[in-house]
């Protein structure tokens, strides 16, 4: 095993070679699939160790290497905040990556497999990359790959018009926020005078330059994680993608964001005041938008990449949360606010990541992701129901599973802020949060009972199969260590330390250390009292006669299926006459009038609020506008190299009219 | 640099010669011997040879001078092209259109903030001249075959700006040169053929039905 | 010396065990005894005798004897619903102090387990009413769920307000008498808002009158009820249980929060404790014997409102 840095490059090695022999092996996608996902598996065992002595107090290591292109080293180095987001790149990918090979041998007699398992062992390397590099060019090359391997990821199933749009969406967003970083970094260059990590730590921009870097990597960064506005790429990616590939855009690709926000606000020395209320507001609105917006998704994995920009928000929450208390002089409460916002990075991979296996599996299972086909799956798919229950209650932040420990966490800080006396702005956040998360749970409550529960609501719901130990057992894998995450609480934290330490926040103090603890004691305690609750009552049932019967259909003699309550209905009442209706579905209905009526029809509209009420007028408008210009478009292509020469002759003409007579 | 300077000068007579050719196989020629007098250009460009000056004039040479040049004629014979070139403006008014360029290159390249060593030399104005005869070609010419030389001229005017750059940063003229290779094989293999198949002919004013409407 | 020591300690010990005995004892019998007692006041305004203020207990002894009847649609969940709800509500009594009792088990933060307990019971009432595939019950659990939601914010706010005069953030320590009556002497105002605002919390989450009617017939307007249609025998035993815990968990919270009054003998502040959570359970009744339900679609307007009594406790209160 090699130590420090060079170990994870190796990583990356492997995991290219491996993508490239599977890339080879086209024809023989068994074969290729096989090779794909042992390398990543070897990859992340190759990379683990490092990785882990780091998170484990071990000294940070650093590389270098000359390259020749310019401005750009070859320098890498693994310090806890690059190991921080490490993990869960290396173990939900090999993970997925067992998962995924199962998964996309489903397709192998309509599609060509090659590129889909190098594409994603490039999208693991390039992520892995990311976060190694220490030159702003290193690091650009590997963000531009890791965009363009999960954009051709994304269009997957290029022959749906969905996906290809999905993936259209994806690069124009992602080179949006990548032109972003490309000024980003030039500021940085500028004052430090090379493109090097170190060097940019040396000598940081300064003044409204530093105010235009931090906007630069809260936009540009922003995009990727998924803040609102910036979000509209990322349900149709995630929805788009298979799922294997989802589950890492949702549980690490998200989060690469926040590895760059970060690192910038490292690189940058000196913390300003109005980063801490901006990533505030950033992540609230984000939060609150996305979790009601998940709520009235017909699509399961769009539904699920709508909570992933919900929890994406109540990190930067805590993010926001630390560094204002941090600068008011609360120690205490920006301690538990960084704690609960990392920690929640790694909570969120593995309960989304494990939940979008869970919605693969139940795409495999039935052929659908549209909710109002689904119903009763629990029957035909018992070990992914289990891995869906622990995976939604984990989400809805619920005990005894570990997306409660870290939301805890972050209330516990606005809890110790209260006591402080902090005026009452922030203490409202305690309520908005309080609503994301009840939203949260009612959303995942909608999902769980129309996916799992009551009777299959179509054919193919009604002939599900459950899928193969390839499969289930990834997922029951993530499930287990969401559990485990939740009872042990405290070793997560001692390997959050060196981060912690390196993001400059407060240690936890020894009292709500202790707290954690006892948390973490409760979890299993309540683990343990349900279980053997749940033996003791079966037992009860043993003993006592039981008579099967029908639902009781309140005096309803032929109640079918259909009549039950869908996806839609469930957040019917949320949506017409709770919650604000410019985030709602836009509903058409014709309803039966007369003692003859028509047909009577019903539909509502689901796709993002923003993209409907913003983004699409705004473009429409934009395309009618340059309609005047359609005379431009000759369609000869020598009128099109007549515009290039001109535009060329122009240039030239500036240059030298700017420079005029310089010389 | 004497020897240089002529090299330059003929670059620049080549590209008039081109403008002004009426027969296909002349200007595919043109471009032959320009990529040929490139080749050279590398070598005496610089006082002391080393082994990476001498392999990138030599793969220029190669390429730019032989390898393109021969898959265009194989390209015209096989497609049963007429050899006369079917300009869209005329050789006179394209001849006095690169005059004036050229005359424009020179003017421009001596208002730019040149570095010291470069100040004097003809590689820029003959690199912005031949920059914009390629332009000129692909312009003012119908056949796909002559645009795809008008394209290599516009790529050999690049060529000569990257020689100024050989010795800052030889990786960017190694990629140039690697970007000749890449043109040969995008452009000759897919434009040519795809028009050739698609349209049976090689008239680019097909590509008009392409429009959106 | 040691011996004595010793001795003490022992003797501290077996009266620490003899009162958390009493504790759960008291936490335990007492609350079906609310149910009656609401019901009797209810008899009372209608002009009827009513059943007996004990007959809940009988209701469940009753129900506990019987066998089951399951749905054959149902699965796992639909078995797991009324045992993970009564399990939650249970522990979540087991962190609320009793007046001035303190709580049998507390630590710091342990009031967001409070919350996320109910939310882990409510998820499962939920789910179990989907697993029945019943378009009644479906209903029914997206009215609950949905309320519930919007009654969350109310319940942290009003948290909030407590948090700031209280030496902790455990549960126990918010809600201990002298913290309340510090907060009662500092900031009366806020504290008026919160006590409010947990009685209409009260009401909500125990489905009662104005939101939702636990004695109507009608499976179309009601919320809770109708969740539990398909429950038969123990297991509806174990939600009738729950239920009553779970009003007697809330009534706990609104007597802490509004009637801070300690005696220092601890047999005599039982007595007022249950004292006050009768008068609190009477008080019940008599609101649901005068006041009419409200319209399905404007109960979110009554817990908004909580929420914002909340808002402006926390600015009365900072």
């Amino acid at each position: 095993m090699i130590a420090g840095v060079l170990g994870v490059v190796l990583c990356v090695v492997v995991l290219v070679v491996s993508g490239l022999v599977a890339l080879g092996l086209t024809r023989k996608p068994q074969v290729a699939g096989a090779v794909a996902a042992s390398g990543v598996v070897l990859g992340a065992l190759l990379g683990l160790w490092p990785t882990v002595r780091v998170l484990a107090g071990g000294a940070s290591s650093e590389a270098s290497a000359s390259w020749s292109l310019p401005g750009g080293t070859l320098a890498v180095g693994l310090d806890p905040l690059t190991a921080f987001f490490l993990l869960p790149m290396l173990v939900l990918g090999a993970v997925a990556a067992v998962y995924g090979r199962e998964y996309l041998l489903l397709f192998a007699d309509t599609r060509r497999l090659g590129f889909p398992f190098f594409g994603f062992n490039l999208l693991i390397a390039s992520m892995v990359m990311v976060v190694l590099a220490r030159n702003a060019v290193l690091f650009l090359v590997a963000w531009e790959t890791m965009a363009i391997a999960a954009a051709l990821l994304v269009s997957f199933e290029h022959d749906r018009p969905e996906a290809l749009r999905a993936g259209w969406v994806y690069l124009v967003v992602a080179h949006l926020g990548a032109m972003c970083l490309f000024v980003l970094f030039l500021l940085f260059k500028a004052s430090a005078g090379s493109f090097d990590f170190a060097a940019f730590a040396q000598t940081p921009p300064v003044g409204s330059a530093a105010v235009a870097v931090a906007v630069l990597a809260l936009v540009g960064f922003g995009s990727k994680a998924g803040f609102v506005p910036l979000h509209v790429w990322l349900p149709e990616a995630h929805a788009a993608a298979p799922s294997h590939v989802s589950a890492i855009l949702s549980g690490v690709l998200l989060k690469v964001g926040f590895y760059g926000l970060l690192r910038v606000f490292q690189l940058l020395g000196t913390r300003a005041d109005w980063w801490g209320p901006a990533l505030v507001a950033l992540g609230i609105s984000s939060a609150l938008v996305a979790i009601v917006v998940a709520l009235y998704q017909r699509d399961f994995k769009r539904a699920l990449a709508y909570s992933s920009i919900e929890n994406v928000g109540v990190i930067a929450v805590g993010l926001g949360v630390s560094f204002w208390a941090g600068s008011r002089g609360h120690p205490r409460v920006s301690a538990l606010a960084l704690a609960g916002a990392l920690m929640h990075v790694w909570n969120h991979a593995v309960m989304k990541g494990g939940m979008f296996l869970v919605a693969g599996s139940v795409l495999h299972g039935t052929g659908t992701r549209d909710l109002e086909q689904l119903g009763g799956l629990s029957r035909r798919m018992p070990v992914t129901a289990v891995a869906m229950t622990v995976g939604v209650l984990a989400l809805s932040a619920l005990p005894p599973l570990n997306g409660f420990v870290s939301e805890w966490l972050l209330y516990l800080s606005l809890l110790r802020l209260g006591a402080d006396g902090a005026g009452p702005l922030p203490l409202l956040l305690v309520g908005m949060l309080a609503l994301v998360a009840a939203l949260a749970a009612l959303a995942f409550v909608r999902l769980y009972g129309v996916v799992l529960l009551g009777q299959p609501r179509s054919d193919v719901a009604r002939h599900a199969h459950e899928s193969s130990r390839w499969m289930t057992v990834p997922m029951l894998v993530l499930a287990g260590l969401c559990v485990a995450m939740a009872v042990f609480p405290g070793f997560v934290l001692a390997a959050l330390d060196g981060v912690r330490a390196q993001v400059g926040g407060p240690a936890l103090f020894p009292a709500d250390q202790l707290s954690l603890g006892r948390l973490g004691a409760f979890n299993l305690a309540l683990w343990a009292v349900v279980l053997l609750g749940g033996r003791l009552f079966l037992g009860l049932v043993v003993r006592r006669p039981v008579t099967e019967d029908d639902t009781w259909g309140c005096g309803y003699p032929e109640p079918t299926a259909r009549m039950q309550y869908g996806a839609r209905s469930f957040s019917e009442l949320a949506s017409e006459q709770v919650l604000p209706a410019m985030l709602g579905p836009r509903v058409t209905r014709v309803k039966p009038v007369g003692l003859f009526p028509g047909a009577a029809r019903f539909s509502a509209d689901d796709r993002d609020p923003l993209t409907r009420r913003w983004y699409e007028p705004a473009f429409a408008r934009v395309a009618g506008w340059l309609a005047s210009l359609a005379w431009v478009q000759r369609g000869v292509l020598t009128a099109y190299l007549t515009y290039v020469f001109a535009a060329v002759l122009a240039a030239l003409l500036w240059v030298s009219l700017r420079s005029g007579g310089a010389p | 640099m004497g020897f240089a300077s002529t090299l330059l000068v003929i670059v620049l007579l080549l590209n008039f010669f081109m403008l002004g050719a009426s027969r296909v196989r002349a200007v595919i020629n043109g471009s032959a011997m320009q990529g040929v007098v490139l080749g050279l250009l590398a070598v005496s460009v610089h006082a002391h040879l080393d082994l990476e000056i001498v392999l990138i004039a030599l793969v220029a040479g190669l390429v730019k001078g032989l390898l393109i040049p021969r898959m265009l004629m194989k390209a015209m014979r096989g497609g049963a092209i007429r050899r006369e070139v079917e300009p869209l403006v005329g050789f006179m008014p394209s001849l006095l259109l690169c005059a004036v360029t050229t005359g424009g290159a020179l003017v421009f390249s001596s208002t730019l903030p040149l570095a010291p060593q470069h100040a004097g030399s003809l590689l820029v104005p003959t690199s912005l001249a031949t920059v914009l005869a390629g332009f000129l070609l692909l312009i003012t010419r119908r056949k796909a075959i002559t645009q795809v030389v008008g394209y290599l001229v516009l790529e050999n005017g690049i060529y000569v700006m990257g020689l100024m750059l050989l010795e800052a940063m030889p990786f960017l003229v190694e990629v140039g040169v690697l970007l000749d290779l890449f043109v040969a094989i995008f452009v000759m293999g897919i434009i040519i053929n795809h028009i050739n198949r698609e349209f049976s002919s090689l008239d680019t004013s097909r590509l008009t039905a392409l429009r959106e409407e | 010396m040691i011996e004595v020591l010793h001795t003490l300690s022992r003797l501290a010990m077996v009266s620490f065990l003899l009162r958390l005995l009493l504790h759960l004892a008291i936490a335990v019998s007492f609350p079906p005894l609310l149910l009656g007692i609401i019901g009797k006041v209810k008899a009372f305004f209608g002009g009827r005798v009513g059943p007996p203020v004990l007959q809940p207990y009988r209701d469940l002894l009753r129900l506990f004897r019987k066998g089951f009847v399951f749905s054959r649609t149902t699965t796992w969940v639909f078995r797991a619903g009324p045992v993970v709800g009564l399990i939650t509500v249970a522990l979540a009594m087991v962190l609320m102090p009793l007046g001035s009792h303190r709580a049998p088990l507390a630590f710091g933060g342990d009031v967001l387990v409070f919350a996320g307990l109910l939310g882990l019971g409510r998820f499962f009432t939920v789910a179990a009413a989907l697993d029945t595939g019943s378009s009644f019950e479906g209903m029914g659990a997206a009215r609950e769920a949905t309320f519930s939601a919007l009654a969350e914010p109310g319940l942290f706010l009003g948290l909030m307000v407590l948090v700031r005069h209280a030496t902790g953030a455990s549960l126990d320590l918010m809600l201990s008498t002298e913290g309340t009556a510090r907060a009662w002497e500092a900031t009366p105002g806020a504290l008026v808002m919160v006590a409010v605002s947990f009685f209409a919390l009260l009401l909500v989450e125990n489905s009662r009158i104005p939101v939702d009617d636990p004695a109507t017939h009608l499976e179309l307007t009601m919320i809770h009820e109708v969740m539990v249609l398909d429950h038969s025998g123990p297991a509806f035993g174990l939600i009738q249980y729950g239920a009553a815990l779970k009003l007697f968990v809330f009534a706990s919270l609104v007597v802490n929060v509004a009637f801070p009054v300690t005696t220092g003998n601890p047999e005599a502040d039982w007595v007022l404790f249950l004292g006050a959570v009768v008068a609190l359970a009477m008080g019940v009744g008599v609101l649901e014997s005068t006041m009419a339900r409200l319209r399905l679609l404007h109960v979110p307007r009554l817990l908004v409102a909580s929420s914002i009594l909340s808002v402006f406790g926390i600015i009365l209160g900072s």
